[in-house]
C-alpha cells in the first residue's frame, strides 16, 4: 500500500511568510495541536491527557481551557520587563533611598523648626 | 489485553481514495505506518510495544519531556506526510487500540463523523498565525535619564523618576494596548480569507523561544485555492501593523477543525 517514491513530510511547502527564518513546526504548536486537538475517540488504552502533570504544571502549556490562558496571559504581562515599569527600575530604588533620607531629614528640621517658633 | 504484547496506534483517518504516503516516515516507536480500510474509510495506524506504549508506561512516559517530544513529532511527521496526498482527520495523541478489529469497528461505528470531518477538511488547510508584540525603540524617554528640567521646581530624583515612571507606564500601556488591538484587527481581517478560525491560547515566551509576549495565537482553515490571497493578506496586515510582528506557519493537517461537533472533545 504503500510506494517509496513521495517525498517525506518533513518539509511542508510553505508559502513566503511575512517574518523571515524556518517555520519548521515548533514543539509547541506541535504539542498544543497533537494534544488539545484532533478527534477524541475512545481507544482501548484510556490515558487522559488532561491528568498529565507534565503538561499542565511543568510546560505551561495551556490545554484546559481559555480561564487558565488568561492566567498564563496575565502572568506574563505582568512579568515582562518592557510591558511592567515595575519590573523594569530597580536601578532607580538607589536614588530613591537617597532622597527618602534626606526628606525625612529636612521634615525633623522643619518639625523641629516650628516646635521653636510655635 | 494480557495476550496482547503491543497496540496499534492510530495516527489519523483518511477517505478510501487515500493515494499511497510517504514509507520514509519513521511512525511512532520507529514501525513504519500502515493502513486499514473499511466503511470506504483508512485508518493510518503502526505497531507500538506494550511495554513502552501501554497503559502504565504511557502514562510515565507523558511526564518525559523528551519522550513527549519525540512522540509528538513523530505523530505529527506520518499525519504531515498523510495530508500532503489529501484529507486527513487527525487523532488525538495517544490513541491506541488492542487489534486492528478494534480499529475496523472503530471505523465502522462512527463512519459517519470522520466522513463529516472529512468533507469539511477536503481541499482545505490549516495556517497557523501568531502575533508577537513588538518592543517600541522609543518609548518616552530613555529609562535612567532625568527628564530635563521641563517641569521647573520639581527637581530631585523621586519627583524625576515619577514623571519617568509614569511616561513609561504610558508608554509600556499603549504599546500593549496597541499590540492587543492589532491582534484584534489581524485576527478579524484573516478571518475574511478562512471557512474557520480558532483561537489558541497565547505561547509562553519561553516555550515560544520568543522574548517578547505573544499576543495572538490563531489557526484558520483555508481553501486550498485561497492560501495565496491569505498569505497576501498577512504580507499587507504586517506593513500595517508595526506593534506587532506577525509570523505564519503551515499548512497544518487540519488539526484544530477536525473535532468540530465532536461532543466532550475540542470544540
Amino acid at each position: 500500500m504503500t510506494q517509496g517514491s513521495l517525498a517525506t513530510g518533513a518539509s511542508a511547502g510553505l508559502s513566503p511568510g511575512p517574518s523571515s527564518g524556518p517555520q519548521s513546526a515548533n514543539l509547541a504548536d506541535i504539542l498544543e495541536r497533537v494534544l488539545d486537538k484532533g478527534i477524541v475517540i475512545a481507544g482501548d488504552i484510556k490515558v487522559n491527557l488532561l491528568d498529565i502533570e507534565l503538561l499542565t504544571i511543568k510546560l505551561r502549556l495551556v490545554i484546559a481551557s481559555l480561564d487558565t490562558a488568561s492566567q498564563v496571559g496575565i502572568n506574563w504581562w505582568q512579568a515582562d520587563p518592557w510591558l511592567s515599569a515595575d519590573a523594569a527600575n530597580g536601578s532607580n530604588r538607589r536614588e530613591l533611598e537617597e532622597e527618602n533620607r534626606q526628606l525625612r531629614s529636612r521634615v525633623k528640621a522643619l518639625e523641629a523648626r516650628s516646635r521653636d517658633g510655635g | 489485553m494480557a495476550a496482547e504484547s503491543g497496540w496499534v496506534w492510530m495516527y489519523g483517518v483518511a477517505g478510501d481514495d487515500l493515494e499511497a504516503f510517504a514509507d520514509g516516515v519513521a511512525g511512532v516507536g520507529g514501525a513504519p505506518p500502515r493502513t486499514i480500510t473499511a466503511a470506504g474509510l483508512t485508518a493510518i495506524v503502526g505497531a507500538v510495544g506494550d511495554r513502552e506504549y501501554g497503559e502504565a508506561a504511557l502514562r510515565r512516559n507523558l511526564e518525559d519531556l523528551d519522550w513527549l517530544a519525540r512522540t509528538a513529532r513523530a505523530h505529527h511527521a506520518v499525519l504531515e506526510a498523510v495530508a500532503e496526498r489529501g484529507p486527513v482527520v487527525p487523532m488525538r495523541l495517544a490513541t491506541l487500540f488492542a487489534s486492528d478489529a478494534a480499529v475496523t469497528g472503530t471505523l465502522q461505528e462512527r463512519a459517519d463523523d470522520f466522513r463529516e470531518a472529512l468533507s469539511l477538511i477536503s481541499a482545505r488547510s490549516e495556517w497557523g498565525v501568531k502575533a508577537y508584540a513588538v518592543k517600541q525603540s522609543d518609548p518616552a524617554g530613555e529609562p535612567g535619564r532625568p527628564a530635563a528640567g521641563r517641569e521647573g521646581p520639581a527637581t530631585g530624583p523621586g519627583a524625576a523618576y515619577l514623571q519617568r515612571r509614569r511616561a513609561q507606564l504610558t508608554a509600556s500601556k499603549d504599546a500593549r494596548q496597541e499590540a492587543l488591538a492589532s491582534a484584534r484587527t489581524v485576527y478579524t481581517d484573516l478571518g475574511r480569507f478562512a471557512v474557520s478560525s480558532r483561537l489558541y491560547p497565547p505561547q509562553a515566551p519561553d516555550l515560544a523561544g520568543q522574548q517578547t509576549p505573544m499576543v495572538l495565537n490563531a489557526a484558520y482553515l483555508v481553501a486550498d485555492e485561497r492560501a495565496g490571497e491569505f498569505a497576501a493578506a498577512m504580507a499587507d496586515l504586517t506593513a500595517r501593523h508595526r506593534f506587532v510582528q506577525l509570523t505564519l506557519t503551515g499548512p497544518w493537517p487540519a488539526y484544530s477543525f477536525a473535532g468540530e461537533g465532536d461532543g466532550p472533545g475540542p470544540r
